[in-house]
Order: C-alpha cells, then structure tokens, then sequence
C-alpha cells in the first residue's frame, strides 16, 4: 500500500465519532499528566493497560498517542509557569520559558510553545508516514541474527550514549534485563529467578515496574529531599504574541523539528540531546539586538526551538517502535507491551498484516496535533489552574492511583511488596543519577533479543560466528561498539592532546 | 581529609551502591547456575542469558566500585551536591503510608487501606489538615475504584464495602 491510500484508509478509519472520541480522551488526558509535576506519559499508558482488554487494538492506541503527545504539549506549561520541567524534555524549555514567565511574558511563551509543537508534531508525523514505509522495505530482508544485533545497539545507545555516565546508564539496563528474565522460559519451560514464589512464575509485570520507577520511586524520593515551603506559579497574562514574536518564533519552530526528528528516529532516541542542540544553535543564530535577552529576560527563540525539537524527537521515537518493534524510549516500550498483549507483534509486518491499525493510528496524530493546538490555548487558563494543586495531596493521589494499578494486575500482597521493593531502589537511582529508561526497555526488550538470538543459533545450527559473516549484523555490532566505547576513547584522545600541549 | 590520594569524604555511599550492584549481578549468576538443565536439546538454553546478563551486572558493578575508589561520581553531579539534607520526617510518614497500605488492603480493601495511605502521605509532604484529606483521601479512593473497577474492567476487590458498591 503507498502512503496516500495508506493516509486514505487512515483518516478514513480515524474520523469516525469513536475514534475521533478516543483521540480527545487522550490530548486532554496526555496534556493534564503532562502539566502535572512528577508524572509522565510512561506511567499514565502503564495505568491505563487495563483498557487493552477493553477495547479494539485501533481505539486503545488513539488513545495512548493522544496520551504520548499530549503530555509533550502540557510538559511546556509546567517548565513555564513553574520553572519545573513537567518531563525531561522540557528541561531546556525551562531556562527561557521561566524567565519569560517572571518578565510577565508567559503568554507568549505558552503561545509559541504550543505553536511550535504543533509545528513539529505535523512535521514528526509527515516524518513518520513517508519513512515509515521506506524503513520497513529495508526491514524486511533481516533475519533473526540482524534484529539481535539491532537490538543490541539499541541497548548499547539507550544505556551509553544518553545521560552522564556509561556504566550507570548500563547498570540500569542490566537492572531491566534481570527483571524481564524472571518467570517461565517461553521455550523450556523452565522456571528462571523466581526464588521459589509462585507469583513469579508469570514474570514481574511491566505496569508494576514502570508505576514502581515513575511513581514510587519519585514520590520517595521528593519525600526523601522534601523542604516545607510552596512553590510560585506564574500568573499567564495575555496570550497575545506580537508580530514581533512571530517573526523571531517561525524560524526556530522549523529548524527545531528538523533537528529534534532524526533524533527521535535514530535508536538513541531521546529528546534531551536535540533539545539542548536546538537551544544552542537559536542563541547562536539570534539576531545580536535580540541576544541579551537570553538568559537574562527571555529569549522566545529559547522556548520555540527547544519545544520544537522536544515534540518532533517525540513523533520519531514512533519510528523505530512502528517499524521495527524496537522501543528507544520508556513510553514507546510500554506501548509495546501494549501491542503484545493483543497479539500483534510490532515490526516490518505489522504495516502489511495491520495496515489498517497502522494508517488510523497515524492519521490519529495529525488529528491529535490540531486537537491538542486548539485545546490548549482557549484552555490555557484551567491548566494553570491544575497547577495549584497542592504538592502533599496531589503525591498522595498518584500514589493511590499507584496501588490501585499494580493491586489490580492480580489482587496480590506479594505485587505490592515488589512494588514498594523497586521503588526503593528507583529513589536511590534518583540519589545516584542512575537513569530509569532503561530499565523499562531493558525489560521489554531482553525478552525479545533473547528470543531472536535463539532462533538465529537455531537457525545457522549453533554456528555463533552468524553473527560477524552477515554482513548487516556485523556492521550494526560494530556501530553499537562504537557507541559503546567511542566517547570513552574520544575523551582519552582529547585528554592527551591537552596533557602534551604546551601548558600556558 | 585524605584528599592527597584521592578519596574524597563523600565517596563512602558511592562504594556502597557499586557493591550493591555486584551482588545483584551475583545473585543472578546464583539463579542462573540453580536452573536446572533440560534434556530439550536446544542451541541456546534458559542459563545462557541469565548467565550474560549476571556477568554484565557484576561486570558495571565492579567498574563503579572502581569509580567510587577513586573518588565516587556523586561530588560531580550538581543537583545531588546541593541536596538539602535527609527528611526523616517525610520519609518516616511515608513509609508508614505504604505499610498502612499493605497491611489493610487485604482485610478493609482498597478504599479503606489507599484512604489510609492518602492521609499518612499528605501529612508526609507537609498537610496540617488530616480531617480533610481524610475527606479528600475518601474521593480519590472511591473515584479511583470506580474508574479502575467499572471503566477499565479492573477487579480490584472492595473488601468490606462489597455488595455496597
């Protein structure tokens, strides 16, 4: 099918009453969490698995992207008005956002912000509906031992290249992939670290330990470091943007999308990196009257590039998820394992076998993008409002709906042990600076690299060398090495030239 | 201070956690070694993995106990420098939410044990006012139960209240 009767059959599929209601559940869901400090779009797909058996595969994912790119829309308003980033990749969006905020220019700050995702997000989607079928056409001539080897170079970028250090990054990965061994070998039969409890057998749930990492742990943490005291929220003004800031958002907006896409579709996924690169790159292109303005009054130009960059990395992460089955961010393995719990396995066939779930959940994000610019600007006022929700209730509420997600997998004391147990290690991986991504892909993925390494031994009959004489396999390990141990030798080579440079 | 050999003051909690690591990494060499064998003839057995994956962890274990020798990588990361001190308080209070929590779930159900929890983690967090979030704690949980319950298809139990709601 090419991408128009794809596009077609999509929006076809995607304007229906149900869908289109599915669709605004989820924008007004996904921007709600997203303005909420302290939880994300990973955890509110987590808490709403349950709906998988509920309702259709096509109903179930409107849903989670509206939820996916929702929470990217309302991330914005919270590093704005609260100078605390709602998600990480707002982070950047806070540095300007915030000053333009304490300068009584929060309403164009808002304005630009959401303009810009808008302007992103439609860019990101376009991304996904034309490369979408390119990346599956070369997908499809990989075997087994490629999706190994893909699989780890996922592992190695997720673990290594993002966040401060390799070894945290691969102990986190490590800390999943033990999780996602524990239960019944799917081809033995054999029982594998479950430590002799039976409700273990079925393996540790990924709503658990995500609810565990994102929750828990988080709420344990801020306890932890709490000081008395109430934050300020900024008061929006008029959202009036002058022809002025136009003129300075439009440029960022594009160049921001077109940097933050490639990001989002690599495996490194990841929006820190282009949000931080797009930052950079608008305060070196600003115009010079306009220069000082960053970092002292507000630059818009530091809201509407970054914000951009956050919402297009987003839309690519769909990329690699869609087509090849391989998650690069917390979120898209949890809608993974929303996949798998219908059955459908997500890779180069799913375009073929479930063309029509793949095109009506894409169209979903264009319609999902307007929904998401109209609703938030006239609504701009009652998510500032969300905002003052006091912390003591609004942590004591997440970690009821907490409970309530992981007590409803299997009604069982020993869920919520394991649950309190994960949460404490996650509020020491806060402490520590140990990210929690990769545990939620290492678990979700160990399974599935473990299977496609046995079909590949099965396949070249316990021939290990299968992997070094293909030559794509060989050369995705090799990139995955790379990524492994290249920074590391790049400071070794810096770190000499500086030692055997004439010191001034 | 021994600063001349690199250790820093702070380093001590570092260690601890590369340690931690490595008996992660060990106990899962332990389980993957205590798997028993399958006559199943198969290229890759159920102990190849857990044996990989133990010896990566064990492997990144070592390394941070490395790292924390010489000096630990906790003094390097702003916002764990400036981290205001342990509240005891707050983390007392909350622990005793999720106990609470634990305890009655069972017996009560989750209304009653996550109305508990509401109020112990509200009052963790710095609210003088139990009476109400006992009345707010009372919503969220009902809300919360209903929602799971008749939206989501989520059977959660209703303990006592059951045949009431």
């Amino acid at each position: 099918m090419d991408v128009w009767s794809g596009l077609a059959l999509g929006f076809g599929n995607a304007l229906s009453i149900t869908n289109l209601g599915w669709a605004l559940l989820g924008c007004f869901l996904g921007t709600a969490i997203g303005v909420l400090p302290g939880i994300g779009p990973a955890l509110t797909i987590a808490l709403l698995l349950p709906i998988t058996f509920q309702v259709s595969a096509t109903g179930a994912f409107i849903l989670f992207c509206g939820v996916f790119y929702g929470a990217m829309y309302g991330g914005s308003t919270t590093s704005i008005l609260l100078n605390t980033p709602g998600e990480s990749g707002s982070i950047i969006t806070a540095l300007e956002g915030a000053k333009m905020a304490r300068n009584g220019r929060a309403g164009p700050a808002l304005v630009t912000a959401a303009i810009g995702s808008f302007v992103a997000g439609t860019i990101g989607t376009l991304g996904i509906s034309f490369i979408g079928p390119v990346v599956v056409e070369l997908a499809l001539n990989l075997g087994p031992a490629e999706y190994f080897a893909l699989m780890v170079l996922c592992f190695a970028t997720v673990s290594a290249v993002l966040g401060g250090s390799a070894l945290r990054g691969l102990a986190s990965l490590g800390l999943g992939l033990l999780i996602g061994l524990v239960g019944i070998d799917l081809q033995t039969g054999q029982p594998r670290l479950t430590f002799g409890v039976p409700e273990l057998l079925d393996g540790i749930d990924v709503v658990l330990v995500a609810v565990a990492l994102f929750a828990v742990g988080e709420t344990l943490f801020l306890a932890w470091t709490h000081v008395p005291g109430k934050q300020e929220v900024r008061e929006v003004g008029s959202l009036m943007m002058s022809r002025e800031d136009w003129k300075r958002s439009t440029g960022p907006w594009f160049r921001g999308a077109l940097l933050g896409f490639p990001f989002g579709v690599m495996p490194a996924g990841g929006t820190e990196m282009p949000t931080m690169l797009s930052y950079y790159a608008e305060r070196k292109m600003v115009r010079a009257r306009y220069r000082h303005e960053f970092g002292t009054t507000g630059a818009i130009e530091g809201v509407a590039g970054p914000e951009a960059a956050n919402n297009a990395a987003a839309a690519g992460v769909l990329v690699p998820m869609l087509t090849l089955g391989l998650p690069t961010s917390a979120t898209a393995a949890i809608m993974l394992s929303a996949f798998q719990s219908y059955g459908i396995q997500p890779g180069p066939l799913l375009f073929t076998a479930q063309a029509d779930l793949v095109w009506t959940l894409i169209a979903s994000l264009y319609i999902a993008n307007i929904m998401l610019v109209v609703l938030n600007l006239p609504l701009v006022g009652l998510w500032a409002r969300i905002l003052k929700i006091p912390t003591p209730q609004l942590y004591a509420g997440i970690l009821v709906f907490a409970t309530i997600g992981t007590y409803g997998i299997s009604n069982s004391v020993v869920d919520l042990v394991l649950l309190y147990g994960i949460g404490i290690i996650a509020m020491f991986m806060r402490r520590f600076d140990f990210p929690t991504a990769p545990v939620v892909i290492g678990m979700i993925l160990g399974p599935m690299a473990e299977q496609a390494l046995r079909q590949a031994m099965t396949i070249s009959q316990g021939d290990w060398t299968t992997f070094f004489t293909r030559p794509i396999s060989l050369s995705i390990l090799l990139i995955a090495l790379v990524a492994l141990v290249g920074p590391r030798l790049w400071g070794l080579v810096v770190r000499n030239r500086m030692d055997s440079a004439p010191s001034a | 201070m021994r600063r001349m050999n690199g250790e820093r003051p702070g380093a001590m909690p570092d260690l601890v956690v590369g340690v931690f690591v490595v008996l992660l990494g060990l106990l899962c060499l332990w389980q993957a070694w205590a798997i028993p064998v399958t006559p199943l003839y198969a290229q890759v057995g159920p102990k190849f993995m857990p044996y990989v994956v133990g010896t990566l962890v064990c492997a990144v274990g070592i390394g941070l106990v490395g790292v924390a020798l010489r000096g630990g990588w906790s003094h390097t990361i702003e916002e764990v420098e400036h981290l205001p001190p342990t509240n005891w308080r707050a983390l007392g209070l909350l622990g005793a939410g999720l106990v609470a929590n634990l305890v009655l779930i069972g017996t009560l159900g989750f209304v009653f044990a996550a109305t508990a929890q509401f109020v112990l983690v509200a009052a963790s967090f710095g609210s003088r006012h139990p009476i109400r979030d006992l009345a707010i704690g009372i919503a969220v949980s009902l809300g919360a139960y209903l929602a799971f319950d008749k939206l989501l298809g989520v059977n959660i139990g209703a303990g006592i209240l059951e045949g009431i709601l």
